[in-house]
């Protein structure tokens, strides 16, 4: 009855749903970690808790390059222009969070006295010196920035939610695979 | 601490004044450092211990009469992080309440050519006594000397980090322990 759906493409696709499945790790892991006395364990965990870090800056900078070297599928006619623009804004922030806040975290492991080694073999050059001040500055920016980072992936999955259930329109099944949606 | 090392140092001096016409022995401990590195989860960590005294004597002409010793204060670790300084030296670490300090005592040096020479001698850490070689370079400037050196010791062989910190793959076993020590000669009356 529908006209077909146009789609992101697999390498948008594939970038988002991987993306989306490391912060679900990392964040949860960070909160976690944190409070943890000092164990092996704890030296592993702030360890995944960078490689992923790291995996996700990488990723999104491919997203980035995607989304300036494409066009995305265009939003249903019937989207109001207040959502269209709200959309536009909260797409630009989680993007510029999810280079923002991976950053934060290898300066601030840098200005705590920890090199990044991603995967425990690539060493990240230190892009600031070991300093306790900055490291303490950078670790409040890069918890401050995690908070926008909740409230906007809650926004942004409270907004596919009303779309597709309240709404009825086809948002979400612009990021779902052919064969996952009706 | 400082005071007491003068002592030893000046008493020490008292007693073998007459040696040769260079003999370093007065460690300038402002300029000396024993440093160490290690690697956690593949990252590599840089300490260093702020507090040891060293007496030494060493004349590049009579090596068989060349002495060092070395005592660490252990309490005054720094590993780089604050929250492993609290963490090693307790009991599972360098349990430094009961092991205070860690001492190295020179058994003999050799030359290797060059300014190259090589000091073996017992390392004592948490009450394990062991055998270590550690290359070192000599370079003397006038009155000062220079001494350059590293060696690297398995920590698991003195029992440091044990129960779960004995898993070498998050902080690895080996560390590099790195020393560089100033030593003035004294010019010696005839």
């Amino acid at each position: 009855m529908n006209t077909p759906i146009e789609r992101y493409n697999n390498t948008a696709m594939a970038l988002h749903w991987l993306v989306a499945l490391l912060i679900f790790a990392a964040f949860p892991l960070g909160v976690y970690m944190h409070d943890l006395p000092l164990s092996p364990t704890k030296l592993q965990y702030y360890s995944y808790h960078k490689w992923i870090g790291i995996t996700i800056l990488l990723l999104v900078i491919a997203r980035v390059v995607w989304r300036f070297t494409h066009t995305p599928p265009p939003l249903p006619a019937s989207t109001p222009r207040w959502e269209v623009v709200v959309s536009h804004i909260t797409h630009l922030a989680l993007y510029g969070l999810l280079l923002a806040i991976p950053f934060s975290g290898w300066l601030m492991s840098s200005a705590k006295g920890f090199q990044t080694v991603w995967f425990g073999v690539l060493p990240l050059p230190d892009l600031v010196e070991k300093n306790k001040e900055l490291g303490q500055l950078l670790a409040t920016v890069h918890q401050g920035l995690n908070v926008f980072l909740f409230l906007l992936v809650g926004m942004h999955i409270a907004a596919v939610i009303k779309h597709k259930f309240i709404d009825h329109d086809q948002i979400l099944e612009r990021m779902l695979p052919k064969g996952m949606s009706k | 601490m400082k005071s007491l090392l003068r002592v030893v140092l000046l008493s020490s001096a008292l007693v073998s004044g007459f040696a040769s016409a260079v003999e370093f022995k007065q460690v300038q401990a402002n300029e000396s450092t024993v440093t160490f590195g290690y690697k956690q989860m593949g990252v590599p960590m840089e300490g260093k211990f702020a507090k040891f005294s060293a007496q030494t004597s060493f004349d590049p002409a009579k090596l068989a009469k060349a002495q060092a010793r070395i005592d660490i204060d252990l309490a005054s670790i720094d590993t780089g992080s604050e929250e492993a300084n609290d963490e090693v030296v307790g009991k599972p670490w360098f349990n430094a309440k009961a092991f205070p300090s860690a001492g190295f005592v020179s058994t003999g040096v050799k030359a290797l050519g060059g300014n190259r020479y090589e000091a073996t001698g017992k390392l004592t850490i948490k009450g394990k006594t062991l055998d270590v070689t550690a290359p070192f370079t000599f370079q003397a400037n006038g009155t000062r000397g220079l001494f350059d050196g590293v060696f690297t010791i398995k920590r698991l062989d003195y029992n440091i980090g044990e129960g779960v910190w004995a898993d070498v793959g998050t902080v690895a076993n080996e560390i590099q322990i790195k020393f560089h020590l100033v030593l003035t000669a004294t010019p010696n009356k005839k």
